[in-house]
């Protein structure tokens, strides 16, 4: 630790100096923050820090364990990433925005009491809208302030469920809980919004397609990790997370298969990843929750490669859709070529990420005798490599050839993704070094994992082998859901609808509503009746004084009114 | 020098904004008087701060006006509630008085300047006067003073807009109607107890708590103090009062008068009548807190559909002086916490509104939601006052609105009244949606007069509008302040702290 302040304030004081800086000095400024973050946060030392009290709570800005130093860690990485990838924007909002969501993000990971993660946990979804917003369209406009609701529904939760907890007398420390009472489920529900349970994930495939092509790389890496990372501190072993995580990791599947637009499959197959994170909290013991969160690790940087992949396609040919790309391996190689190290990540091929963090949650699963889960987890790796490792860079790089010969990605953007491959494969190759960091890792010096070893190599290249022979069949047979422009219904446009709703009651019929009796019932009538009483002349009318008069009538009733309540029941 | 300060401290607080209020008719026609009232809200506030500073320390501070001894002589006596209510008014005030110069150049015609800062100093003495005095009977002549005075500024507001004759004269009557129930309810008191004073009249009221008159007191004071504060149904002067006045003055009111009115709720509900409020068989909490859920929710649909931008935030006023009452009503620690710390956090949270307001009609000539659209990128720093403004009227983390909330729903669930925190709740829903009216008129839509160049507001306007809402954001992040004052006014009206 070089500088003695949280660590998350560091990328917000960052952000704010941005709009103050042009061009080069810019750029160099936001590279320069991200290292220095990054480098002061490797110094930081275990344990809490910074502890202020305000309004009578001791507040823990910044509490370092293991878990939160691995997912500070991996959050800085990903910001760094995303940041050189973003070099070429000339927008301040988006710079800006992004800066302040990576440190909320990492603020939310390094915050030891309620109250600061509850302010961190709104700033992510403040600081996050204006990447969606970005795309500066009416689309774009209205995912923004859809997912703005959602994610502010989250905040209201959460703090719901901290003040049930405090009133009961509990501690603001974040702290591992049972889900049972109010409070507990109420902050499950919170968490679960950002971790894009069923059903709640709607904001997900809605607002991360529409983002800027850099602004997803961003939202791709914080919001949901963050809530695995609460997940993970405070309900590890929860039961229902197993199934919860179940359906996750199964159901974007089939919609994966069936999109065109390649972004919002990313989407679904980042809920599909989340959905293995969530089973391995929920399984929740040491090698479970290790493999949880290795692959969360893992998932950022290799799902980050492949957004960073797809926004740089989006970038050059102003698509993403299926049916509009192919062929694009010859005029961008390095860009297919850095796709595909993705694809193998996330696919868990040997010697690549996913490989070493995915397949401790399913050797945790079968070593708590879970064969459905294990069975299930099974079949959505199959799914995985369908639709991320083989879906994903097929259509958009080889294919039939849909004639665009576009540039290849700045430099920037492939300095970005080379990053990014070299981790997917050095933590792929060499599975210690993440091991390592992991919160139970020195609970299994007994007996250490170790992912190389023939039976899991074997599975695996079996799984992957029978998965690629099965598409390839689908394909020659013609039964593969070719690419069609369509749009395929999920709980958004359910969500779409509920918002508009929402939004057209309150400020249509109900706002109308209460101005009419603002100015009838508390001002017309009473007029009426106190010129019909005669108390009102001519001239007063014709000054409209006479609701002056009314306003005067409804005080005296209100004292009778008093008068008599008070009397009777006095 | 400093003795005679130390020592006269309460007195002087009154006296200097008092003479400053009748010296300002003569010290000249052009910016002279604007400059004695700026000297005088600066040193007032000053004075003030050395006061609450005081009574934090030592406790409460009495002060006996020409050495008669209370209860004969008018006592003032301020303890923790009133000096920290003493502090927002004498801040707002010097505050607003920097803006006032550019803004009453531009909205009142200069021959009216003298008589505006008399006005406004004279109005500023009365709040002080009222929210310092230990006396019943000297508390309603300063409120005359002050809303006399009041009705003299809306009323300054015909230069731009004629209609603002008549608010203030509808202002007239109905604050002339709450002062005079006000006053009906002291003259029943001092008919029962025989004296005037706040202190002597609590103790010799413990054991008349069910008396008739002292009931009929009650409901003369719960109606007047409702007029004043305006609380639904009692709110119809406020938003045409706030919509015409000159900016500057909708800004120091809509910070100031409510709030000592919310004082003079406070003093009399809990010092004064104390048993009959909270031990009544019948149980008034339940009219307060009713209104003021009916005023949260009602007040914020109606601003939603508010084309005036300055009555938009009048209504969105109204609505929160319901959040005020609400912890009144649920009379418990945090409830009343929360109300006490409301009333600061609005007060720097509409303040700092109202001037950014306020410098958007210096540049444009009103707020409509035509001049609104696009300002965005016109007055970049002025619509970013209101977007934080605005986020703290919702109540968003790291705004002081959160901290009012906070306490608010804390009271509500100890009192075990779910549905009210849900209405707090759904007010702050309600607050998003009126907010968003603005940010999206701001950032999302084009000029309606592309053509008319529009530059950024000058320094002296900018600098207190964001003196107000930095202080929303600051107050916000370090609420130990506001928040322990607040604890220890709240403990101070329910007696655990004598």
């Amino acid at each position: 630790m070089i500088v003695d302040l949280p660590p998350a304030l560091l990328l917000i004081a960052g952000a704010l100096v941005v709009p103050f800086l042009r061009g080069p000095l810019r750029a160099a400024w936001m590279v320069g923050v991200a290292v220095a973050a990054l480098v002061n946060f490797v110094g930081v030392e275990h344990g809490t820090h910074w502890q202020v009290g305000v309004f009578g709570y001791t507040l823990e800005l910044g509490r370092v364990d293991k878990l939160g130093y691995l997912f500070g860690l991996l959050f800085h990485i990903a910001a760094l990433l995303a940041v050189i990838y973003s070099l070429h924007v000339k927008d301040t909002v988006q710079q800006v925005a992004a800066l302040a969501y990576a440190g909320s993000a990492i603020g939310a990971v390094t915050a030891g009491d309620w109250i600061t993660l509850f302010v961190w946990w709104e700033l992510l979804a403040l600081t996050s809208v204006f990447l969606v917003w970005a795309g500066r369209s009416e689309k774009t406009y209205a995912a923004g302030v859809r997912y703005l609701l959602v994610n502010i529904a989250s905040g209201l939760l959460l703090l719901a469920g901290i003040l049930f907890r405090t009133n009961d007398g509990g501690s603001l420390s974040i702290e591992p809980m049972l889900l049972g009472d109010t409070a507990s489920v109420l902050i499950f529900l919170a968490i679960g919004i950002k971790c894009a349970f069923p059903l709640a994930h709607g904001w997900v495939i809605d607002a991360y397609p529409r983002a800027t092509p850099t602004g997803t790389v961003f939202l791709s890496a914080f919001t949901t990790k963050a809530a695995v990372y609460l997940l993970a501190r405070v309900f590890p072993g929860a039961e229902p997370l197993i199934w919860i995580g179940l359906v996750m990791a199964s159901f974007p599947i089939f919609y994966a298969v069936i999109e065109n637009d390649l972004r919002r499959v990313l989407s679904y197959s980042m809920i599909n990843q989340v959905g293995f994170m969530v089973v391995g909290i929920g399984i929740g013991t040491p090698l479970a929750i290790d493999g949880a969160v290795a692959h969360a690790f893992a998932d950022v940087i290799f799902k980050g490669l492949l957004f960073m992949a797809m926004g740089a396609v989006l970038m050059r040919t102003g698509t993403a859709n299926g049916t509009d790309l192919g062929g694009l391996y010859k005029s961008m190689p390095w860009t297919t070529g850095f796709c595909l190290v993705g694809a193998a990540s996330i696919s868990a091929f040997p010697l690549f990420s996913a490989f070493v963090t995915k397949s401790m949650i399913l050797s945790a699963a079968l070593a708590e005798h879970h064969y459905l889960v294990w069975w299930v987890l099974l079949f959505a790796s199959a799914g995985v490599l369908e639709h991320a490792g083989i879906k994903i860079p097929y259509f958009a790089f080889f294919a039939h050839d849909s004639g665009k010969r576009p540039k290849e990605a700045p430099w920037n953007m492939l300095v970005a993704m080379a990053i990014g491959s070299v981790l997917c494969i050095v933590i792929g190759s060499f599975p210690s070094l993440l091991y390592g960091l992991l919160p139970y890792e020195p609970m299994l010096h007994g007996h250490a994992y170790t992912p190389y070893d023939a039976t899991h190599v074997v599975t695996q290249m079996q799984l992957l082998l029978f998965a690629i022979l099965a598409v390839w069949w689908l394909m020659k047979a013609g039964i593969y859901p070719p690419e069609e422009r369509k749009i395929n219904l999920d709980v958004d446009r359910l969500y779409r609808a509920l918002a508009r709703g929402f939004w057209w009651i309150v400020t249509v019929p109900l706002a109308h509503l209460g101005k009419a009796i603002d100015s009838a019932v508390l001002e017309r009538i009473p007029a009426r009746v106190v010129a019909f009483a005669g108390f009102a002349h001519a001239e007063e009318r014709a000054h409209r004084g006479w609701v002056t008069g009314a306003s005067v009538l409804i005080a005296l009733i209100l004292l009778v009114g008093y008068l008599l309540v008070y009397y009777l029941s006095g | 020098m400093i003795d005679f300060v130390q020592k006269h401290l309460p007195i002087l607080i009154v006296v200097l904004p008092l003479l400053a209020g009748l010296g300002a008719l003569f010290v000249g026609r052009r910016h002279q008087p604007w400059m004695l009232a700026l000297a005088t809200t600066w040193t007032v506030f000053g004075l003030t701060i050395a006061l609450l500073t005081r009574v934090l320390r030592d406790g409460t501070v009495e002060y006996a006006i020409g050495g008669w001894a209370p209860p004969w002589g008018i006592a003032l006596r301020v303890d923790a509630v009133n000096a920290f209510i003493l502090l927002i008014v004498a801040g707002i005030a010097a505050v607003t008085t920097v803006f006032a110069r550019r803004s009453i150049a531009a909205e009142v015609p200069d021959y009216r300047w003298r008589f505006f800062y008399s006005a406004w100093l004279l109005c500023f003495t009365g709040l002080l006067g009222i929210t310092i005095t230990g006396d019943a009977f000297n508390l309603y002549v300063l409120l005359e003073i002050s809303s006399l005075s009041t009705y003299t500024l809306i009323a300054l507001g015909m230069g731009k807009d004629r209609r603002a004759l008549t608010a203030a004269f509808r202002y007239l009557v109905l604050g002339t109607v709450g002062a005079t129930f006000i006053l009906l309810g002291i003259g029943h008191l001092y008919m029962m107890t025989g004296t005037l004073n706040m202190a002597d009249l609590a103790v010799r009221l413990h054991d008349l708590h069910d008396n008739r008159v002292v009931l009929t007191a009650f409901a003369f004071m719960t109606v007047g103090l409702g007029l004043k504060v305006a609380l639904f149904p009692l709110h119809m002067w406020l938003p045409n009062a706030y919509t015409y006045a000159p900016s500057v003055v909708t800004a120091f009111l809509a910070a100031t008068a409510t709030k000592v009115g919310a004082y003079m709720a406070y003093r009399f509900m809990f010092t004064i009548f104390g048993r009959t409020f909270t031990e009544g068989q019948f149980t008034v909490d339940i009219f307060l807190i009713t209104f003021s859920c009916i005023a949260i929710v009602f007040a914020s649909f109606v601003a939603i559909r508010q084309n005036h931008i300055k009555r938009l935030l009048a209504y969105s006023s109204v609505a929160q002086i319901g959040y005020i009452v609400l912890g009144m009503g649920l009379h418990n620690p945090d409830g009343l916490t929360g109300s006490i710390v409301h009333v600061f956090n609005h007060a720097i949270t509409k303040g700092g509104l109202f001037l950014a307001l306020g410098a958007i009609v210096y540049r444009l000539g009103d707020v409509t939601v035509g001049e609104f659209q696009g300002i965005g990128r016109r007055m970049p720093l002025t619509a970013a006052a209101i977007v934080v403004g605005g986020l703290s009227l919702v109540g968003v983390p790291l705004t002081a609105g959160f901290i009012s909330k906070w306490y608010l729903i804390q009271g509500c669930i100890e009192s075990g009244r779910w549905v009210v925190a849900i209405v707090v709740l759904g007010g702050s829903v309600l607050a998003v949606v009126y907010v968003w009216r603005l940010v999206e008129l701001a950032y999302f839509t084009a000029p309606s007069q592309p053509e008319v160049e529009v530059r950024e507001a000058p320094l002296s306007l900018l600098i207190p509008t964001w003196l107000l809402i930095g202080a929303t954001v600051w107050f916000g992040i370090d609420a130990t302040f506001t928040a322990s004052t607040a604890r220890t006014a709240a403990e101070t009206l329910l007696g655990v702290i004598p």
